[in-house]
């Protein structure tokens, strides 16, 4: 699946997108999120803080505790501020 | 009749409110949001998530236009850089009579604020900061559920 990356998110990861497989234990966005922190560092400070961390399942707003099975694009981002 | 867009370049309201007040409707309100010139903001940079915002957009025009009846919906939110002063949303409602025309708009920016992906980023002397989202947002938006 394609995950992708706004804001200071995208900043603090260092990329704005990439290609990912994570594995079948990976149900939910913040399982996704787990799983990410895990994979270094950078990852690990970035994603610290779930509770201001927001993200949508191809394209549509989501909770953290939402699933992804079958998702072909996930995005994380911070609350927006738009208007 | 509904339209969005979102350009990189000024927001021109004249020509979005003339549109809209050629559709024979009895009342057109609207909402410009402008770059405000204050803690010393140099330039205010926009970014979206490209696809999604669309579909917001277009989802919120949508919804409004059938709470209210409407006869025409208009939201333009600019991204990429603009400076202070700038507009940077405009929303339009087109109605046969007032009440559902300004009470349409108010629900447009309330709304769009809490439900479409975008991030300002502010440029100032010192540097830049990405401005944090208000609970008072939060809060504005769901007086219409």
């Amino acid at each position: 699946m394609e995950l992708l990356y706004f804001a200071w998110v995208r900043e603090r990861m260092g990329r704005a997108s990439e290609r990912i497989a994570p594995p079948p234990e990976v149900v939910t966005v913040a399982d996704l999120i787990a799983w990410l922190r895990a994979r270094g560092a950078v990852e690990d400070a970035a994603l610290a803080d779930a509770s201001r961390l927001r993200a949508a399942v191809d394209q549509v707003f989501v909770g953290l505790d939402a699933p992804i099975a079958g998702a072909r694009e996930i995005a994380l981002f911070p609350p927006v501020t738009g208007g | 009749m509904i339209r969005v867009l979102l350009p990189t370049a000024p927001i021109d309201v004249a020509a979005e409110l003339a549109a809209l007040e050629a559709g024979g409707a009895g009342a057109v309100a609207s909402f410009t949001g402008l770059v405000r010139r204050d803690d010393g903001v140099e330039a205010l940079e926009l970014e979206h998530y490209p696809g999604a915002t669309d579909a917001a957009l277009l989802k919120l025009a949508e919804a409004a236009a059938a709470r209210w009846s409407l006869l025409a919906v208009t939201v333009v939110h600019r991204v990429g850089r603009m400076l202070p002063g700038e507009r940077i949303v405009f929303v339009a409602a087109a109605a046969r009579h007032r009440a559902a025309a300004l009470e349409a708009c108010a629900y447009l920016i309330d709304r769009l604020k809490t439900d479409a992906p975008f991030w300002k980023r502010e440029e100032t002397a010192e540097g830049a900061r990405w401005v944090e989202a208000r609970a008072t947002d939060d809060h504005a938006a769901r007086r219409w559920e």
